[in-house]
């Protein structure tokens, strides 16, 4: 039987207001990330935004905040994250195309499977506590720049497989079939049509990392990144600094100017991200728009 | 174009051999089958697919195979050309023969296999590239000695497309309507060269005037190929096929064989009670 | 999987057909009952309801049509729409035949019959029985009775030729029954053709059934 018509009415009415409801929470939500964003980035930049400058970047830490710089740090951050992508893209590309493309769904690639997602989700502290145990002390690798990149490596790795994996689950079954009736062997099936068109997802992923990775103070304290290094790496095998860091070590010392310092870092650390996440995009819109000829 | 000419020996020499009429005048005369399963079983994993198969495939004809969903059309045209090969759990028993061999025994790629029967996919699946590249990716994976270009353009015509895009090979093919994308399958399909070109559902996703236009293009490629079509549409099979095959599925849900013979046969006076209740739409 | 509307439909079709077969069978039986009596009123009818036979038949010709245009009919169902299409053609043509009769009966008028009379009623009851038994034959699917059907045309042929025989005798021994002799000669040749129709009625009942085109009695006519 149909509902009479006025309770109709009264319902209609009732589901609107909780259609309405539900929007407006929603968008208070998403205003709550934006504007707290705003506020950070507004703060940061007021406060820290008279310090940058050429001295600034170009000098190393000093006792006087007048005249302290970040260029270590910033050196240290452009070493690591270079050693860290040139580890963790390969590897993590690599083992994303190995397990979609390559490995028998069976219980070991489930397991295997299961252990990534996992990693991703281990604090990054105890990747420090491997990183000093493994690379630091049983490799004698030290304190170096390549020890740090190798950690950071490890700990960005499961993000690059999981996103790349994504990437390739998505493209879609249909173009690996008519690739291969066309007669195309597997690897020119994978190379040629699937990580192709998967290539701006795994983009995407590969910057999560390595903005990830940019971001990291925790374990390469752990593994003993220097506090005040008045020097650039000169080698993968030297000791280093990077910007978290010396953002972190400035922003613990009492004096205010130190403080403008440590704002002023963050502006040049978000500069950094921001032009990486720049690149990323343009090179992820390079690949998809229009085919290759 | 040393291939192609090695290929058309070949295939005289093999059509020659299997009718003992060669030579004869071309559309009348009974030829032998270019491929065909005997005995053909298929499991995946514990459950059997297909039972006791044993399908003809004769050449310059249009072979359609037709039943209700499930029934294992489509893992049966999938046999022909390995397809099922990339589906975990797949085996299979008795032999699928193309040319002579039997195409699961035991030294013989898929690859090979596969660059010698083409495949149309039920939706049109161009790759997300330039028209040009959709037709040249087969021929330059393979290795194809000649002008690429030339063997886009001829592959393009024979699937009637290159009038419409001649002007813009260098477009993306998703740019093509669905129809067209579809053409462009079979052009893709067409410019290895193959012998057989294999069929599954290619105009379920496309609208009555674009499923027309292929079925022309279908009576036109029988002409050089054989053809072997799954459709679920009854009255396609009815309009392009020169003999149809009719799958159900028995108790156990293996697909079997039920019925094959002349389309008109089929349709008009079919032998079976089954396929009687199943294309007079009294199925089940 | 089942097919309630077209099912109906196509039962109707035949049932239309069997009615129109009914409505032949009737205009047969009259137009000689009417021929024997000079029944100048019953031929009259017989005449009229030939009408209504042509309207059956074009109505379920035009269902028939319509079930090739929407359902797409295959195997049997298209076989059966296909015989029925054939066999209303056959049945309005008996009609005509019946029609033709009695229009004789029209111009014989009063006048008395021949001496002794020509008997035209064992053809007439045989092609009946023909008639009613191919559409059985129709209704059950039966392509063996069907043939052996077809065969009693013989008979029909052998009374046929007894009564040309006959008519010629009474015309050659007396030309003033040549009028009435040759009027009686088309009655009986009305008959024959009848009777040679139900054999085509047959053809398409084992077409129905077993799916060849096959003819099964060449009339000497």
């Amino acid at each position: 039987m149909r509902a009479p018509e006025a309770s109709f009415r009264r319902r209609l009415f009732a589901r609107k207001v909780t259609a309405m409801g539900f929007a407006v929470l929603c968008l208070l939500g998403t205003s709550v990330g934006i504007v707290a964003l705003a506020l950070l980035l507004i703060d940061v930049t007021q406060e820290g935004i008279g310090r940058v400058g050429w001295d600034f970047i170009n000098s190393f830490p000093s006792r006087r905040p007048e005249d302290a710089g970040i260029k270590a740090a910033l050196w240290g951050t452009i070493w690591m994250i270079s050693i860290t992508a040139a580890f963790a893209i390969p590897i993590g590309v690599g083992a994303a195309i190995y397990l979609e493309e390559y490995a028998p769904r069976n219980w070991m690639t489930r397991v295997i499977q299961t252990n990534i997602s996992n990693l991703a989700g281990v604090p990054s502290i105890v990747y420090g506590m491997l990183g000093l145990t493994l690379f630091v002390r049983a490799m004698e690798l030290d304190r170096s720049v390549l020890a740090g990149s190798l950690t950071l490596a490890l700990l960005v790795l499961p993000i690059v497989i999981v996103a790349s994996q994504e990437a390739l689950r998505a493209v879609p079954n249909s173009i690996r079939e008519a690739a291969y009736a066309v007669g195309a062997s597997r690897w020119q099936v994978v190379s040629r049509q699937v990580v192709p068109v998967a290539l701006p997802g795994i983009l995407t992923g590969i910057i999560l990392a390595l903005s990830r990775a940019i971001g990291e103070t925790a374990p390469l304290i752990m593994i003993g990144a220097l506090l005040f290094v008045p020097f650039t790496p000169s080698g993968p095998l030297d000791r280093f600094t990077v910007l978290p860091i010396q953002i972190f070590n400035w922003s613990s010392r009492p004096q205010p100017e130190f403080q403008e310092n440590a704002a002023a870092g963050i502006i040049v650390l978000m500069v950094v991200l921001l032009s990486m996440n720049a690149v990323a995009i343009f090179l992820r819109n390079r690949f998809q728009s229009g085919p290759q000829v | 174009m040393v291939q192609e000419g090695l290929q058309r020996a070949l295939s005289q020499s093999f059509m020659a051999q299997t009718s003992g009429q060669a030579g004869g005048t071309t559309d009348d005369l009974p030829r032998g089958p270019v491929a065909e399963t005997r005995d053909l079983n298929v499991w995946y994993d514990d459950f059997q697919a297909l039972r006791d198969i044993s399908l003809q495939v004769p050449g310059h004809r249009i072979t359609a195979i037709i039943g209700p969903s499930g029934c294992g059309k489509s893992t049966l045209i999938r046999c022909f050309n390995r397809m099922n090969d990339l589906i975990a759990g797949f085996r299979s028993t008795g032999d699928v023969i193309f040319q002579g061999q039997d195409i699961y025994g035991k030294g013989i790629d898929p690859v090979e296999v596969r660059r010698r029967i083409g495949m149309v996919f039920q939706k049109p699946n161009p790759f997300p590239k330039s028209i040009y590249e959709n037709v040249a990716f087969g021929p330059r994976i393979n290795g194809y000695v000649g002008h690429l270009h030339e063997i886009v353009e001829r592959a393009l015509r024979q699937a009637a497309l290159w009038d419409e895009v001649k002007d813009n090979l260098r477009k993306s093919a998703l740019t093509l309507s669905g129809g067209q994308q579809q053409r462009l399958c079979i052009a893709r399909a067409l410019a290895i060269e193959p012998e057989v070109i294999l069929m599954d559902e290619p105009c379920s996703a496309l609208d009555p005037a674009a499923t027309l236009k292929i079925e022309d293009l279908m009576r036109e490629l029988a002409r050089e190929y054989a053809i072997v079509i799954v459709t679920h549409n009854m009255q396609q099979a009815a309009r392009v096929a020169d003999s149809t095959a009719v799958m159900m599925m028995a108790e156990d849900r293996a697909g079997e064989l039920i019925e094959y013979g002349p389309t008109k046969e089929v349709f008009t006076n079919p032998k079976e009670q089954r396929t009687e209740d199943y294309i007079t739409g009294r199925f089940g | 999987m089942t097919r309630t509307a077209f099912d109906h439909q196509l039962a109707e079709v035949q049932e239309d057909m069997v009615e129109l077969a009914s409505m032949v069978e009737t205009a047969i039986e009259r137009s000689v009952q009417a021929l024997e009596g000079r029944d100048i009123e019953l031929a009259h009818r017989i005449i009229d309801d030939d009408l209504k036979i042509n309207r059956k038949r074009y109505e379920t010709e035009e269902k028939c049509l319509e079930l090739f245009a929407t359902q797409q009919p295959l195997a049997g169902d298209l076989r059966t729409i296909v015989a029925v299409l054939h066999i209303i053609v056959d049945l309005e043509r008996m009609g005509d035949h019946a029609e033709g009769i009695a229009k004789v009966t029209l111009m014989l008028g009063h006048e008395p019959p021949i001496e002794p009379d020509i008997d035209l009623a064992p053809m007439a009851k045989i092609a009946i029985r023909m008639l009613v038994g191919s559409v059985d034959a129709f209704k059950d699917r039966d392509a063996g009775r069907a043939r052996a059907i077809c065969d009693e045309d013989d008979e029909v042929d052998a009374l046929y030729d007894k009564a040309y025989g006959e008519l010629v005798t009474h015309m050659v021994n007396d030309p003033e029954t040549i009028d009435r002799a040759t009027h009686l000669g088309w009655v009986a040749h009305n008959l024959e053709r009848i009777a040679d129709r139900v054999t085509n009625i047959c053809e398409r009942v084992v077409y129905l059934v077993e799916g060849k085109i096959e003819e099964l009695n060449v009339s000497k006519y």
